[in-house]
């Protein structure tokens, strides 16, 4: 039970920090525009010079062995439900790191996501 | 541009191919790792043999196959979709893991766990109708 919900625990927070960290590197490089080949090749290879970059492709790394981990000792129908509360860390970490705006309409979205997985949780038999 | 018509219907076939995919992932590395069984993490060369059986898994090599599918069908359609109409129609992934766990797993689901799993679809469709982009642009 302990190593399960430290799983959980990564695989919401190093997943969730991971895409913010994507998220930064990729506002850094700017819009696309172009979506030829060659362009999206130039763009990736400018995204792997920004060093949050990286910091997010391990950190997404590590939530993904924690989802294998979590798999074999939980079922799916139990697992992925509650990967759903990354909405909630995401709307938080985007508010408070990357300074976006949270509407109120969003936080409700994610106190239903909040409901459903204690719900899944409550179901667990 | 293509007619609206046709932009609708590849669009709808691309949300189609994320949903079919991105859960059927899932079951896939579900299926792979409860092939291995419980890890038990003792000593380091408990990771070595762990790590061994995860890569020689055909259900996780399939779940990766399946996962990359699906990221690649996102990305496809973000490039002329919305990505606040992509987001909230991909809530019905939920339901669906939820789905095929139940008939291809036979994993036993709860009627609470049904009922947690559909607030939770709610929830993802309500975030996603809500504006992509609040900060402003450097």
């Amino acid at each position: 039970m302990a190593w399960e919900t430290v799983l959980l625990f990564l695989i919401v927070c190093a997943g969730t920090s991971g895409e913010l960290c994507v998220t930064r590197a990729m506002k850094t490089i700017g819009e696309v525009h172009d979506f030829r080949p060659s362009s999206l090749l130039r763009v990736m290879l400018r995204a792997i010079q920004v060093p949050w970059m990286w910091l997010g492709i391990a950190l997404m790394a590590v939530a993904f062995f924690s989802l294998l981990g979590a798999l074999s000792m939980e079922n799916v129908s139990f697992v992925v439900p509650v990967t759903a509360l990354s909405y909630a860390a995401g709307a938080l970490g985007g508010q408070v790191f990357l300074g976006e705006r949270v509407s109120r309409r969003r936080w409700l979205g994610v106190l239903l996501v909040c409901i459903g997985v204690t719900l899944v949780f409550l179901g667990r038999k | 541009m293509t007619s609206s018509a046709g932009l609708h219907l590849k669009t709808f076939a691309l949300i189609f191919l994320m949903i079919l995919f991105g859960p059927l992932g899932n079951v896939s590395l579900s299926k792979g790792m409860k092939t291995i069984g419980a890890i038990s993490l003792h000593q380091p060369a408990d990771l070595l043999r762990v790590g061994t059986q995860v890569l020689t898994s055909p259900f996780i090599w399939l779940g990766i196959l399946l996962q990359l599918m699906f990221f690649v069908a996102y990305l496809l359609v973000l490039s002329w979709a919305d990505y606040s109409f992509v987001q909230p129609a991909g809530s019905f992934a939920y339901a669906v893991v939820a789905l095929w766990a139940y008939f291809l797993l036979h994993e036993p689901i709860s009627p609470v766990r049904w009922a947690g799993v559909g607030v939770i679809c709610l929830g993802v469709l309500i975030v996603g109708h809500t504006s992509p982009r609040t900060t402003e642009q450097k």
